[in-house]
């Protein structure tokens, strides 16, 4: 029976199924220290970091190699105490190589830190400078700077800070296991939050099928009557910024704007955590935290690891990858992407490393689109899918443009659902790139 | 794809933009499961009608297979028949035939079915109208004697004993079925569409399997119950009650396997409703003020045509815009 149920959430959307069966029960497990790490001088949005380092200097684990170039970009700390290797160009996630510092590791678990603050009388300010110098980059999946996001800005109007503790992707079992093990940090990672933004209110959105979860947050929250813990529908992509806001607030995001627009501001609860320990404990983000699942890794375990670690050793660590192992994907299944080099490293945005097979791909032939409707049903923005991908394929991009590509949040609910098996939302990927280099010119124009 | 790291074995890897996982859904299955849906209405038929019937079906459903193939094979494209939507087009064309129906004339409803109905738009998913309604229509016009000739409910022999259907009956005579017996399926009436009961067993699975959006049955039900219950309320001796209108001739058989056909339905949700509505405004109309008896195959096909418009004009709201 199901403890809790709900019937907040948004139109649309879908119930893959979760597969966190895998790994939920499984406690967070310290990797040891890889003997290298690789930290791309990108692991956010925004402008790379400018390296303070250089070949053959000795680092401490925690000490700043790379700092901020401009407001939109985070430092950089050695996520180990070693030797700077090099200075290149490495493969990350992304697919793209980028400009990264290697360090080999010496034998040391040392961690610089910083003075601990004492949560109940540190200064607004105090806190963003903490999460300024400590790199914090969102952990929901974008990777966007997080100072900037809790520094309030003039002419804002902000009422509510919404926690992401739905973790609709399937497989992902981190921000669980990080409610579950840490539930009152958590919540004091909210409130620090809410703090710096001067904000009264705060929310935690909670999908209904982590019930243990909901129990304990709720409980931990009881003695703050601003902090309420939202109970929603389990259903992809109910994670979704629009989405949680339409399901907590009742208020849409329109086209083109942010949740600020809207007044509220979302944080994941990872990042909630990265926080709670930058400011109490006076650490930086050199760690990240992940689930490692998938019917094709022997051994799923959710991992603190270091920032930098290659995937080879991370799925090493696992037990390794199965026979029928047929994809290793980083992030969750729906948004996450695929790796075909396993020398990538770990990020600070990293929350899992999914190694799949054909059974749970559940591919078929892709046939002509029977006009079913099914794509239109789900998507959770109100777009017609078949259509957008249709004007991609014949390069209509004006069309497409018309028909409100632009306002895709690339989620795949609707490749998920097709079954014509047409990869829509791959095409429309295509086409919203290619509508957005057209408005660009016609701007420069 | 195959990768290598420093200290790693090989892996075959495929690479791919996401998303990796895929719903249950593929084409086949839905279209065999459509096929499993039509197993009521196929028993139903053997029950009233006999074994004979079954030849009927297996003929439309061979000439249906076999004039994709072959037409498929002449335009030199993959041969597609294993997908099944040949056999659904055949079976659906041979249930909504009369009992008894000659099977020569039952083949050449099958090609035009298929050839005009749907290749010749470019075959699965490109068709305007539903091809076994296409095929029917054609049978109508060109063999409309035997199209009308209704063989008596248990009664075996061929060409033996003719009835008229429910609607016929009330039409042309101001006879009214009882409604139990329409439920049931012993009446006069195509092969597969007599007993309700076998009708909504399909239909309903295949609304809880996913398959069948229920919102066209649902809105032609209601239109059905609206424009057929304001003629009945006027004038309740010489309109029949919303209820025969529901039960009666192809309504159940339309709503549920005909005008959800996903490719000439439309798209949008909305759209889905103003089909259901204008088809049962149609058919109320055919039923009550046309030539025809019956009117759920004309009604089906005129609102197919506008399928396309009804797409266009009911886009749904995009998240957070403000009308």
């Amino acid at each position: 029976m199901k403890l809790f149920t709900s019937t907040k959430t948004f139109q649309g959307g879908v119930h893959p199924a979760e597969y966190k069966e895998l790994s939920e029960n499984l406690s967070f497990e310290i990797m040891p220290n890889p003997k290298q790490v690789i930290l791309p001088l990108v692991q956010h949005i925004g402008k790379p970091s400018n390296p303070l380092v250089k070949k053959g200097d000795d680092v401490k684990a925690g000490q700043i190699i790379a700092e901020a170039d401009g407001f939109i970009s985070v430092p950089i700390h050695s996520s180990v105490s070693g030797k700077v290797k090099k200075i290149s160009t490495e493969i990350t996630p992304s697919g793209f190589p980028k400009d990264s510092i290697i360090i080999d590791a010496a034998d040391s678990n040392e961690i610089e830190l910083k003075e601990p603050l004492n949560p109940e009388t540190v200064a607004p300010e105090e806190i963003q400078q903490r999460v300024k110098w400590a790199g914090i980059v969102g952990q929901g999946g974008a990777a966007f700077p997080t100072f900037v996001k809790i520094t309030p800005q003039p002419n804002q109007n902000i009422e509510a800070v919404i926690l992401n503790g739905c973790e609709c992707e399937p497989y992902l079992t981190r921000d669980y296991r990080f409610m579950i093990e840490r539930t009152e940090e958590v919540i004091e990672g909210l409130r620090l939050i809410m703090k710096s933004l001067g904000v009264g209110r705060g929310y935690i959105g909670i999908e209904d099928n982590k019930p243990e979860a909901i129990k304990k947050l709720k409980e931990a929250a009881a003695k703050y009557d601003n902090i309420n813990v939202e109970v929603l529908v389990t259903k992809y992509p109910q994670g979704a910024e629009k989405m949680l806001i339409k399901a907590i607030l009742n208020r849409e995001v329109p086209p083109g704007k942010l949740p600020l627009d809207v007044g509220a501001v979302i944080q994941n609860i990872g990042t909630a955590l990265a926080i709670y320990d930058a400011v109490v404990k006076g650490e930086p983000q050199i760690t990240a935290a992940l689930t490692v699942s998938g019917y094709g890794i022997k051994e799923p375990k959710n991992l603190i690891v270091r920032v930098g670690t290659p995937i080879a050793n991370v799925i090493e660590y696992c037990g390794g990858i199965t026979e029928d192992a047929s994809k290793v994907v980083i992030g969750g299944p729906m948004m996450g992407v695929a790796q075909f080099d396993f020398s990538a490293p770990v990020t600070k945005a990293t929350s899992g490393i999914l190694i799949l097979t054909k059974t749970e791909e559940n591919l078929h032939e892709e046939t002509t689109c029977l006009r079913c409707g099914k794509c239109i049903e789900v998507c959770p923005i109100g777009l017609i899918p078949t259509k957008l991908s249709r004007f991609s394929q014949l390069d209509r991009f004006e069309d497409a443009e018309a028909y409100n590509i632009t306002v895709c949040m690339e989620c795949g609910t609707c490749t998920f659902t097709c079954p014509a098996n047409i990869p829509l939302v791959q095409w429309i990927r295509l086409g919203k790139q290619r509508v957005l280099a057209m408005q660009k010119e016609r701007k420069s124009a | 794809m195959t990768t290598t790291t420093t200290d790693n074995p090989v892996y075959k890897l495929e690479l791919a933009s996401s998303p990796h996982l895929h719903s249950r859904w593929n084409t086949k299955q839905a279209m065999w499961l459509v096929v499993l849906a039509l197993l009521p209405a196929v028993i139903s038929a053997v029950i009233f009608f006999g074994f004979y019937q079954l030849l009927i079906i297996a003929v439309a459903i061979g000439f249906a297979v076999g004039t994709e193939a072959v037409i498929k094979k002449i335009r030199n494209q993959k041969v597609t028949i294993t997908d099944g939507s040949g056999i659904i087009t055949g079976l659906l064309l041979a249930l909504i035939l009369p009992p008894n129906f000659n099977l020569a004339f039952t083949a050449i409803g099958s090609v035009v079915a298929i050839g005009l109905g749907k290749e010749i738009f470019g075959g699965l998913g490109y068709n305007i109208f539903n091809p076994a309604l296409v095929g029917r229509a054609f049978l109508q016009a060109a063999f409309p004697v035997p199209m009308t000739t209704w063989t008596k409910p248990n009664f075996t022999e061929v060409d033996s004993i003719t009835t008229a259907t429910p609607l016929s009956a009330f039409k042309f005579d101001s006879v009214a079925t009882e409604l139990s017996t329409m439920f049931i399926g012993n009446i006069g009436g195509s092969i597969g569409e007599t007993s309700a009961i076998a009708i909504l067993i399909g239909g309903l699975f295949l609304i809880f399997a996913g398959v069948v959006n229920y919102r066209v049955p649902a809105a032609m039900v209601i239109g059905a119950v609206i424009f057929g219950g304001i003629f009945w309320l006027i004038d309740p001796i010489a309109y029949p009650n919303p209820l025969f209108h529901l039960s009666a001739g192809g309504f159940l058989f339309g709503a549920l396997f005909m005008a959800t056909d996903w490719v000439t339905s439309p798209m949008t949700l909305k759209g889905m409703w103003i089909f259901g509505l204008g088809i049962s405004l149609v058919l109320i109309i055919i039923r009550l003020f046309g030539g025809l008896p019956e009117g759920v195959m004309y009604a089906i096909l005129f609102m197919n045509a506008f399928v396309p418009l009804i797409n266009r004009y009911t886009r749904p709201r995009v998240f957070g815009e403000v009308k």
